[in-house]
């Protein structure tokens, strides 16, 4: 099964759509809804509910002065770091001040949400507005400050280092300096956000249904926001329709808040976000802007690299320095820098969170490395794939230390790859070397192309932890348990392959639920693709340990040596004996011995069967426990890094400047495949959240702080239409040292190298450089009439 | 949608309207708000949950049903207005026998889902348009889908799947 495109077991209940997202549960829940600043930046002066509080099937109204306990208290700072000196969290409602336009104020609960948003409409809060703060630029100048005791509206400065990059860079033979920046996008899945809450009066506990990336992690922030033992806090996640990095974060303000006021009420609550709630009240990425300088030498290898740059943050920043720490090391890709130097400043803005989004600041450090060594390329006149073989990490180097410390607070150590194949595959993919034939040919006929390409690497599968939990049951079926959860990924699939094959079952006998807390309470979450490594694994000893213990059960009763044994299609057996077969099923009747017979089959475990245990042994022999079951944890010592290199090939439009993507080829090694079908699927996904990125998707803010493209209409995502013919996709397949499978994180890839692969290919469509995107016609226009403002009259 | 929309007069004194909704070949007899929405309708009151509400303004498709054989965006369609139509939601799609129709099939052999959510839209916008088509070129197959958003595929298997469900209806006549 391992390694093979088996078609998803997801799919037969989702197509009859009999899914169960989370809006598709609690029919008998009442409906919140919220009263939301509209201004990015005032002081709260009064809140006056009085015409609400006659609003047929009005349960509640809650504003920050209801709030009790620690639900009162600012939302936890879920990743400290010593860096972050001024770290500012939101309050799960708005105190006495509001930091983004979108921001929660008041609670509503109702019958229904009609009505709820009914109560919510008649509310009134007045504001003393507050100058705004929006986008990088006006965070720097700090002529007014988000918060007012953080002074240039910083949240946190780092700096990495390795080696002495400024000497490196002035006694380089050439040097360049770059300005580039990158705007706000959004995870934006098709489903926002939503939770449900039960408070069980009678037992005192709490059941949560949410939309999340981690059940776990909703579960003890949950917890300790209600001072509840995490044991009597269950939290199941649903059918989640897409995450993509915006459902990591937790508690959101609706998850504490909703679950709070089920318990007060006595009944189930639940929220469940509208799309322009999502544009405004969960969480972007990306906005950034680095400043470059890099010290090469006449062949185009780098000899020195220093990186400047300042990464807006948003209004808070629960979520800790991830994207920047994440911007500032994977910026180096598939190179060595030579001497190395980042320091960024994480700013405050009056503005949405950010947070991660799949990519997650990888696309901005790609986009800054692959504009720098295109930028090596045009002064040397070398080709632009030269100069990227010349500075590539050898496989011979690997393992490779860049001396710099990652995400997970371990060495920045990539654990294997191979950069040169994977470029020679990707030149002969997109026929890199007779392109310029090809392009000289078109601009004849007056038309611009023009190709690119950009290479990155992907720490993927970090820790600290995931565990697994299999059993067989006396059916002979296999039930299997992750913490972590799924937003579509496939893992009841993958994971079922994985147990499949360790266990000798068929397919179709394995059942895997994932993000349950009630099935498996020991999970991180789902992001920086690390679901397949780490739950993958952790799935893998599960089944290995679980095929141990079938093993010792039968080889007791079949009076052999467990080395003597395999296990083929869900039957122990002697090997090469089929006659001596005994059903997994049987084993793990014998695997529980019982006083009481339950069924048929039961029988044979209980104390006076035939041939039942020795006498003189106890039943459960020592270090082993009933049940034929196994439960292990994988906690690899640091992450493993995946890498890719995507071209493209784009026409330009010399009137209207439109973009069309002609061919889209990607080479992507994610260590080794578990099926080919859904890494393909991944890819798919991540390259059009990587066009979107590049040509369509940005947030636009204007001065004050309103987002003024906050619907579908507005914010485009990509449509088919947006879409190349065909994603050409070759694998290469270097396996990962760090896990039993061999294998790397899949789901972000595809999404990262878009920004500095367009950048890549219209620069060279166009012979100028790109330094800013996304790009829009409207944006390449006019920078067509900077660069040349004669040049549409030659052009026709 | 063959009958006009209820008039105020219709309003029972509790504020509500009587209607009739035939979907997925079953009548139901409801009494709604007139401002309630036919995608809330049908998910609420008759809990046929299938069909997901993505953007609330009829921009992402997720919510399409058919009515009398037209794709409709529930989101952008009351309740009422609705009245006396025969509806097909995702629940309706496959066969009597619990066979999956061939539009549901070709998703299946084609990894056409991800995290399902805008499915049941796409499986509906498909069925609709192959029934007035069944053989589209792969560029009508691009024209079909382009109005429903996805976020997870990228739309390369759900271009495949259309091909591969127009297969499977050619083959089954």
């Amino acid at each position: 099964m391992f390694g093979e495109p088996v078609k998803r077991v997801e799919d037969d209940r989702l197509l009859r759509g009999q899914g169960a997202y989370l809006d598709d549960l609690g029919h008998d829940a009442l409906a919140a809804a919220f009263v939301r600043s509209p201004h990015a930046h005032a002081r709260i002066t009064g809140i006056d509910v009085s015409a609400a509080v006659d609003v047929p099937g009005l349960i509640a109204i809650y504003t920050y002065e209801d709030l009790t306990g620690r639900v009162a208290e600012p939302l936890p700072m879920l990743i400290p770091h010593p860096a972050l000196t001024a770290p500012r969290t939101g309050f799960p409602l708005a105190a006495d001040e509001v930091n983004y336009a979108g921001e929660p104020v008041v609670m509503v609960v109702a019958e229904d949400r009609y009505l709820a948003e009914d109560a919510a409409q008649a509310i009134v809060v007045d504001y003393e507005q507050l100058p705004a703060v929006v986008g990088i630029d006006a965070a720097r100048a700090a002529r007014h400050l988000v918060h007012p005791d953080v002074p240039g509206n910083i949240a946190a400065e780092l700096v990495q280092s390795h080696g002495d990059a400024h000497a490196a860079i002035s006694a380089a033979p050439h040097t360049l300096e770059l300005d580039l920046s990158i705007e706000r996008s959004a995870s934006t899945p098709l489903e926002g956000r939503g939770v449900l809450a039960r408070w069980d009066t009678e037992s005192g506990r709490l059941r949560i249904w949410t939309s999340t990336q981690t059940s776990t992690g909703v579960r003890a922030a949950v917890a300790a926001k209600l001072e509840l033992d995490l044991a009597g806090v269950d939290v199941i996640t649903p059918d989640v329709g897409g995450g993509f990095g915006v459902k990591i974060v937790h508690p959101w303000p609706e998850e504490v808040l909703v679950p709070w006021a089920a318990r007060l009420l006595g009944r189930p609550v639940k929220y469940t976000e509208d799309r322009a709630e999502h544009f405004v009240a969960s969480a972007h990425e990306r906005g950034q802007r680095h400043l470059v300088r890099v010290g090469f030498d006449d062949e185009g290898r780098v000899l020195g690299l220093d990186v400047r740059f300042w990464h807006d943050n948003g209004a808070y920043i629960p979520y800790g320095l991830i994207v920047p720490i994440i911007t500032s090391t994977q910026l180096l890709g598939p190179y060595k820098p030579g001497a190395y130097r980042v320091e960024f400043t994480s700013l405050y803005t009056n503005t949405v969170i950010v947070t991660p989004y799949r990519g997650a600041g990888r696309p901005q450090g790609a986009f800054v490395m692959e504009r720098t060594m295109d930028a090596i390329a045009a002064s040397l006149r070398l080709d632009r794939t030269v100069v990227r073989e010349r500075n590539f990490i050898t496989p011979e180097e690997m393992p490779y230390d860049h001396g710099l410390i990652f995400q997970d607070g371990r060495p920045l150590v990539y654990d294997s790859g191979d950069y040169p194949a994977a470029l020679a595959m990707l030149k002969a993919l997109i026929e890199w070397d007779s392109f310029p034939a090809r392009q000289a040919e078109a601009r004849a006929q007056g038309r611009r192309l023009g190709i690119g390409l950009a290479c990155y690497v992907e720490g993927t599968g970090v820790g600290p932890y995931e565990g697994a939990h299999v059993v067989v049951e006396t059916s002979g079926k296999v039930k299997v348990a992750t913490g972590l959860t799924s937003q579509g990924q496939g893992h009841q699939t993958v994971f079922a392959q994985i147990v499949a094959d360790e266990l000798g079952v068929p397919l179709g006998d394995v059942a895997v639920t994932t993000g349950d807390t009630r099935a498996f309470g020991y999970a991180v979450g789902t992001f920086a693709s690390r679901a397949a490594v780490m739950s993958g694994s952790a799935v893998a000893l599960a089944a290995r340990a679980t095929r141990e213990k079938a093993l010792r059960i039968a080889a007791a009763a079949l009076e052999a040596a467990p080395a003597d044994l395999e296990i083929v299609d869900g039957a122990v057996r002697v090997k090469g004996d089929p006659a001596s077969a005994i059903g997994l099923g049987t084993v793990a009747v014998l695997a529980n011995p019982l006083r009481y017979a339950f069924d048929e089959a039961a029988r044979a475990a209980t104390q006076f069967a035939a041939g039942s245990s020795d006498p003189q042994a106890p039943p459960v022999p020592a270090g082993e426990s009933p049940g034929l079951e196994g439960r292990e944890f994988f906690s690899p010592v640091r992450s493993t890094f995946a890498s890719g290199m995507h071209a493209a090939i784009v026409e330009t439009d010399p009137d209207t400047a439109e973009i069309k993507i002609l061919r889209y080829c990607v080479v992507h090694d994610c260590g080794t495949l578990i099926n080919p079908r859904i890494v393909a699927g991944q890819i798919h996904g991540g390259v059009a959240q990587g066009i979107g990125g590049a040509l369509y998707e940005r947030l636009a803010y204007d001065e004050a702080g309103q987002l003024r493209n906050a619907s579908f209409m507005d914010f485009l995502m990509p449509y088919v239409s947006e879409m190349p013919q065909e994603i050409e996709i070759d694998h290469l397949q270097t396996p990962s040292p760090l896990n039993p499978l061999g294998i790397k994180g899949a789901g972000e890839a595809g999404v990262i190298p878009g920004a500095a692969l367009f950048a890549s290919a219209i620069s060279d469509a166009e012979g100028f450089a790109i330094t800013a995107m996304p790009i829009s016609p409207s944006d390449l226009f006019e920078l067509r009439q900077r660069d040349q403002p004669a040049q549409d009259t030659d052009s026709r | 949608m063959a009958e006009p929309a209820l008039k105020d007069t219709d309003m029972k004194d509790s504020g509500l309207f009587d209607i009739v909704l035939v979907v997925n070949g079953t009548s139901y007899a409801l009494a709604v708000p007139a401002r309630r929405l036919l995608s809330d309708c049908l998910r609420h009151d008759l809990r046929l949950t299938g069909t997901h509400v993505g953007c609330e303004h009829g921009v992402c498709g997720a919510c399409t049903v058919l009515i009398d054989g037209v794709a409709v965006r529930s989101c952008l369609m009351l309740a009422v207005s609705a009245d006396n139509s025969s509806i097909t939601t995702v629940e309706g799609l496959a066969g009597r026998d619990g066979k999956l129709s061939p539009v549901q099939q070709a998703f299946a052999d084609c990894h056409g889902l991800q995290c399902g959510f805008c499915t049941p839209g796409f499986l509906t916008t498909i069925t609709a348009a192959l029934a007035e088509d069944p053989d589209p070129t792969p560029e009508q197959a691009r024209e079909i889908i382009g109005g429903n958003l996805c976020r997870c595929t990228g739309y390369q298997n759900i271009v495949q799947a259309v091909l591969r469900a127009a297969e499977l209806i050619t083959q089954t006549r």
